[in-house]
């Protein structure tokens, strides 16, 4: 398979996927509303204090990010089990797992990269300022994909299963655990002074590990989901 | 003497009831020697007194819930390479045991925090990467319950295993970083003096007893197991038992 192709096969599968998602605007702008709206809770429930605040931001933002993430995972592959699509994509020549990965770029890009864009203006509600906002948006872009693409593994194993909608989330927030420790200690860490780039470099690790292997077995667990 | 015989679970079945006494056996036998050497022959530690003889179950316990995991995801990963039966029955049948084990660390580690530490839960980065690993027992366990179609539940539950696998060192090292980042009050796992030989002894004694237990309680659920699945009475019933089951299907 040629490296065009390749390219090809992905970049048919976002463009896709974001087209059926602008028709459908509402689903991606519930993610944004939901997380805003689990983010602002937070100073209601612990006080207006600013150090306060200050202390808990990344914690709260990225708790809010991975259950944002969370919640739209069942739009990964649902729709297209429902409607046949899904199977189609088995059966094509391409790679399955890199239409998967096609899919999840997709899904990153709707709801993963609006909650990056957002987290300034979030992190501005909790008195985070300077480098530290710089480093809480820096830690979202690189850690909301790798959220996206564990995700995709969990939605996969649980298609079409009862009770799919918690049982996912049982699944899958363990395995974010990392990335949430590495994400909120990038930008505690850096609003101590000491400085962001281990964690960010940790989170970096975890992408590319998670690019590596998590197409692979979401597209196993899709074709036992399906056979 | 072929092996691969007893990867029929038809075969296996009275293989494994032949085994279980034995090993239950020793695991009595081994329990008993080791929490003997551990609560009257282990000298009394200078630092914590008596209540660090806990460890005689929380040490081996905790072993036990990071070893098994393992073993599950290994029997999972065997039984989709190889696509054997058995070998899935084998990591159903580990889970509820290694999940056992991490509850048993768990809660004899909160036990041990209380007199040492001066609190029953401490964000310990051991104690936490025990508590995402019960988690992910509990994963591998109701994916498993969720899905009624028994090969696509074997299948799952198996991959939820082996991605459970390559995570479980990531979040062990993560919480261990993220911890001493945290450093807090008086948390230190280094007790500063060197164990004691028979203290050592009666840790490992009690490892291999918690070992000998595991491979008796999983024969056991194994066979009910395949007992179950195959929707017939136990094998090594009475043939006329079998025969009145069949009839009255």
């Amino acid at each position: 398979m040629s490296h065009s192709s390749m390219w090809d096969s992905i970049s048919g599968i976002i463009r896709r996927d974001l087209l059926l998602a602008m028709r459908r605007w509402s689903d991606a702008a519930m993610s944004v509303f939901f997380l805003v709206i689990v983010v602002s809770l937070f100073p209601l429930g612990v006080g207006p204090e600013p150090a306060v605040l200050r202390t808990i931001a990344p914690g709260v933002l990225w708790v809010a990010a991975l259950l944002t993430c969370l919640l739209s995972l069942s739009r990964v592959f649902t729709p297209d089990y429902l409607d046949g699509v899904l199977e189609q994509m088995v059966l094509v020549p391409q790679p399955l797992s890199l239409l998967v990965l096609g899919k999840v770029l997709a899904h990153w890009m709707i709801s993963g990269l609006p909650v990056v864009l957002l987290s300034p203006l979030l992190g501005l509600q909790f008195g985070l300022e300077g480098e530290a906002l710089g480093v809480l948006v820096l830690s979202l872009l690189l850690g909301t994909p790798t959220l996206s693409m564990i995700g995709a593994i969990g939605a996969a194993l649980v298609l079409g299963v009862r009770g799919s909608g918690l049982l996912v989330a049982l699944l899958v927030l363990p395995l974010y655990v990392p990335v949430l420790i590495f994400g909120a200690g990038a930008v505690t860490s850096s609003m101590a002074g000491i400085g962001g780039e281990a964690n960010l470099s940790l989170l970096g690790a975890c992408l590319v590990l998670s690019l590596f292997l998590a197409p692979w077995a979401t597209a196993a667990a899709l074709r036992i989901a399906l056979e | 003497m072929i092996w691969s015989k007893y990867s029929a679970p038809q075969a296996f079945y009275p293989l494994a009831g032949r085994l279980i006494p034995w090993f239950a056996a020793v695991a009595v036998l081994l329990m008993v020697v080791g929490l003997y050497m551990g609560f009257f022959v282990a000298p009394t530690d200078f630092q914590q007194g008596e209540s660090y003889r806990i460890i005689f179950v929380h040490v081996p316990a905790a072993w036990m819930s990071m070893f098994l995991y393992v073993v599950m995801a290994i029997w999972a990963g065997v039984g989709m390479g190889l696509n054997a039966r058995l070998s899935f029955m084998m990591a159903q049948a580990i889970a509820p045991t290694g999940a056992m084990f991490t509850f048993l660390a768990l809660l004899t580690g909160a036990m041990w925090g209380k007199p040492t530490w001066g609190a029953w839960w401490v964000w310990d980065a051991r104690l936490t990467s025990e508590l995402i690993l019960l988690f992910q027992y509990a994963g591998v366990m109701l994916l498993r319950t969720s899905i009624d179609d028994l090969r696509r539940a074997d299948r799952s539950s198996a991959v939820f295993a082996l991605v459970g696998v390559v995570n479980v060192p990531i979040i062990y090292y993560s919480v261990q970083w993220w911890n001493t980042l945290h450093q807090g009050a008086s948390v230190s796992m280094a007790t500063g003096s060197k164990m004691a030989a028979t203290m050592l002894m009666a840790m490992l004694i009690m490892t291999i007893a918690f070992w000998m237990y595991s491979i008796a309680v999983i024969l056991a659920r194994v066979r009910c197991v395949i007992v179950e699945r195959e929707s017939l009475p136990a094998w090594d019933e009475k043939p006329a038992v079998i025969h009145e089951a069949v009839e009255a299907r």
